[in-house]
């Protein structure tokens, strides 16, 4: 019988949520999170292409539709959750000073909440407003 | 405690294969999305709530010869990701970590995202001539 490849902690270790007090939480939603960009994704990729043009009056009529503002801001929500989980982990394996990898760590979440309240007011502004 | 976790060798003694290009790609890609194509994707909602004017600076860049260079560049980006993503979803479940599959998977991650650049190109073109 083949040895079982382990890449990971024992579930039952992770379950107890580990040394790191936060168990298979993060690893997890990363993958949630990636689901929800492969669907979203391609929805958004698919309307950009089947949007009679990408003027301005074609796209805000297009984002002002209820059926598209919400996936919209689901896609913001999963993507942007996505890939701070993502850049996290690359700060967290690159950078090893700890004050250094603080202030990335922060910044990438100044970043993330800066850019996802930017990109969620433009969706709400269009769907509520400019119609 | 027994472990038979995979242990990181130093980088530079490495040999190039592809599973591992993959794996840096997928990063490197991750990292351009998160940074590029969210600032990218932010500006033009932005510039689509903001009004026809911004809007309009926004597009005049956007289908400038940069923009162009940027948008095949970013899509490419992203179908790599996409399909690296996939792949790192087949192989959460534990399957795909035979040499030859992962050499497999991993040639055909780079080959797909290719093809799927070149298709989504092709449709997005032709969809403008329809339109």
């Amino acid at each position: 019988m083949a040895t079982k490849f382990t890449s990971a902690s024992d579930l039952k270790t992770v379950r107890g949520l580990g040394s790191a007090k936060s168990g298979v939480h993060h690893w997890w939603m990363q993958r949630v999170t990636a689901v929800g960009n492969v669907v979203l994704m391609l929805w958004f990729i698919m309307s950009l292409i089947l949007l009679p043009s990408l003027s301005h009056s074609s796209v805000i009529a297009w984002i002002a539709q209820p059926v598209v503002a919400i996936p919209l801001l689901l896609l913001i929500l999963s993507v942007f959750w996505h890939f701070r989980l993502g850049v996290q982990v690359m700060i967290e394996d690159y950078v090893h000073a700890e004050g250094t990898k603080m202030l990335a760590l922060l910044a990438l979440k100044f970043y993330v909440v800066a850019a996802g309240a930017t990109a969620v007011f433009a969706v709400l502004s269009i769907a509520f407003g400019a119609r | 405690m027994a472990s038979n976790r995979p242990l990181s060798p130093h980088l530079s003694i490495w040999k190039w294969r592809v599973h591992m290009a993959t794996s840096i790609a997928h990063r490197v890609t991750g990292n351009a999305l998160a940074f590029g194509g969210v600032v990218l994707f932010t500006w033009w909602l932005a510039a689509a709530a903001s009004g026809k004017d911004a809007y309009t600076s926004f597009a005049t860049i956007a289908s400038g010869p940069i923009g162009w260079i940027v948008w095949v560049g970013l899509s490419w980006v992203f179908f790599q990701h996409l399909c690296s993503g996939l792949r790192h979803l087949v192989m959460d479940s534990g399957r795909g970590f035979a040499l030859a599959a992962s050499k497999l998977s991993a040639t055909w991650v780079f080959i797909g995202a290719i093809i799927l650049t070149i298709v989504f190109w092709s449709v997005f073109l032709l969809g403008s001539g329809i339109r």
